[in-house]
């Protein structure tokens, strides 16, 4: 069924009768080309571009619990461009324009509203820093917008401005940068791959991966046992166990972040705020809840909840920002599993093992690359090369210490990102 | 998260700082391969559920722990002085 403004009306008018499940809940099959292990973002957008870039349906996305139910449903949300790196650059780039035109090639609403990031710095030196990563987001072709103090001010009015610590100097305006509805891009990759023909499989977790000869042959799951010609890891958090599976380390650690939605208010806060000083970021949902976190508890863990302290932390540093917000009530707080490379960078990449591939580490920052990943990780399972935006996430470059991408500048070690 | 510091007691998680996974004391030798420098710096078990790992307590004696706790349940059962372990991780 196609959605429309029609469609709408006439389900309205008739009871809303007909609305249908949009994908199936197929069995597996005993043989599939290719088995994408992992239905979240971009294990289901892997599956939607094999199918529709690449003419290959005759795929499975195993899912061990059902379709949006990991980190791309416990996510905060945001879209945006603004990296300076070569590599990191020219692949988030690439995943922003994917994401302008989503909505229509989807056919679903993922309610992607750019409404504009703003990046605060508090001192010479970062707006020093700010300027030279506008400069190069500007170079990649996407935008920003060096804003000064008065600048910020038309914008963001609420904040305090003279805080003693840290008074506000400026900030970098990312005009593209912006929000989406979470759930919704999930299901509408979900819904996309469906109709092509890619079995989405619920239930299902993959127990073990079968390799003869240094060739994948196929996985084990609690649904049977499935052939594949090739299979690929997207598995986030995870990716530690299931690359176990295949005798692989990773350069992966798992960490806990955290995050928060307050109960709905009026539209207050109408851009993403960054404030990199006190590991604070917020923007507001459509149902008026402020969404925000802050950074890693810092320590590894599966437990998908933190502690306190990084709590209070993230309060202290909205409360420095913004006190504005400071009778806001908490209505939740829930932790994610984060994949964490050394360098705080993603990997994609073929494994020692053939035609097994992997897609993986994407830190805290792996929503906004939900379409870009899921492209250049079916190009390159597709086609056996690598698409050219991703080309630099390498598997080995910390062994061979070349590509390194350290956005932070804080040194490529497990305990730095 | 409480850690039980061998010197101090139950203490605070917030007094401590986070190293990564206690293999980080089988160091290799200097001449070895890249591989194995690779293995030591960057490769990790991951482990979900019983992992044992390096913690400062920088917050209160300064002493290097190896912490047995559980990623899971984030459940801690023991601590004890790095310094203690043999050369080699014990």
């Amino acid at each position: 069924m196609r959605y429309s403004a029609w469609e709408i009306l006439k389900q309205g008018l008739t009871g809303n009768a007909g609305w249908k499940p949009v994908w199936r809940d197929p069995a597996p099959k005993a043989e599939y080309d290719i088995v994408i292990i992992g239905g979240g973002g971009h294990g289901l957008s892997t599956a939607y571009y094999l199918a529709r870039e690449h003419g290959l349906t005759n795929v499975a996305v195993l899912e061990k619990g059902y379709i949006g139910g990991g980190n791309v449903g416990r996510n905060t949300t945001i879209v945006r461009a603004n990296y300076f790196l070569p590599g990191n650059s020219e692949f988030y780039s690439h995943s922003l324009k994917l994401w302008e035109g989503l909505e229509e090639e989807l056919n679903y609403n993922v309610m992607h509203s750019q409404r504009g990031l703003i990046n605060l710095f508090h001192s010479d030196g970062q707006r020093d820093a700010f300027a030279r990563r506008g400069n190069a987001m500007i170079n990649q072709g996407d935008d920003a917008i060096l804003l000064d103090r008065e600048g910020v001010r038309r914008h963001l009015p609420y904040l305090d401005f003279d805080n003693v610590r840290f008074p506000v100097y400026g900030g970098l305006l990312h005009p593209r940068g912006g929000t989406a509805r979470h759930d919704a891009v999930a299901w509408g990759y979900a819904r996309g791959a469906d109709s092509r023909g890619v079995d989405l499989i619920q239930n299902c977790e993959v127990t073990g991966i079968d390799i003869e000869g240094g060739k994948v042959k196929g996985v084990r799951t609690t649904r049977g046992e499935i052939r594949a010609k090739k299979v690929g890891i997207v598995v986030a958090g995870r990716s530690g166990q299931v690359a176990a599976m295949a005798g692989m380390r990773l350069p992966i650690e798992s960490h806990i972040l955290q995050a928060f939605v307050t109960e709905g208010l009026k539209p207050v806060i109408d851009h993403v705020v960054s404030f990199g000083m006190g590991h604070f970021y917020i923007s507001q949902s459509d149902k008026g809840g402020l969404v925000f976190g802050g950074d890693l508890d810092f320590y590894a863990s599966y437990a998908q909840r933190g502690n306190l302290p990084m709590k209070e932390h993230v309060m202290e540093a909205a409360m420095t920002l913004m006190p504005v917000i400071g009778k806001a009530k908490v209505l939740r707080s829930w932790g994610g599993i984060m994949d964490m490379t050394p360098d705080g960078s993603p990997i994609i990449d073929k494994t020692p093992v053939e035609g097994l591939y992997i897609d993986c580490g994407w830190c805290y920052g792996g929503f906004k690359a939900v379409p870009g990943s899921g492209f250049s990780f079916a190009h390159l399972m597709a086609t056996d090369r690598h698409h050219a935006p991703a080309a630099r996430y390498r598997l080995d470059r910390f062994r061979t210490g070349h590509g390194l991408m350290d956005e932070e500048g804080t040194g490529s070690q497990h305990n730095l990102h | 998260m409480r850690l039980p510091c061998p010197l101090c007691g139950d203490r605070d998680i917030r007094e401590f700082t986070y190293k990564g996974g206690a293999e980080y004391l089988d160091r290799p030798a200097p001449e070895a391969d890249d591989a194995a420098w690779d293995a030591y710096l960057h490769l990790r078990e991951n482990p979900a559920g019983a992992t044992r790992d390096l913690w400062y307590h920088g917050g209160g004696c300064g002493a290097w722990l190896v912490v047995e706790r559980d990623t899971v349940t984030h459940a801690v059962t023991g601590a004890r002085l790095a310094a203690d372990m043999a050369e080699g991780g014990a």
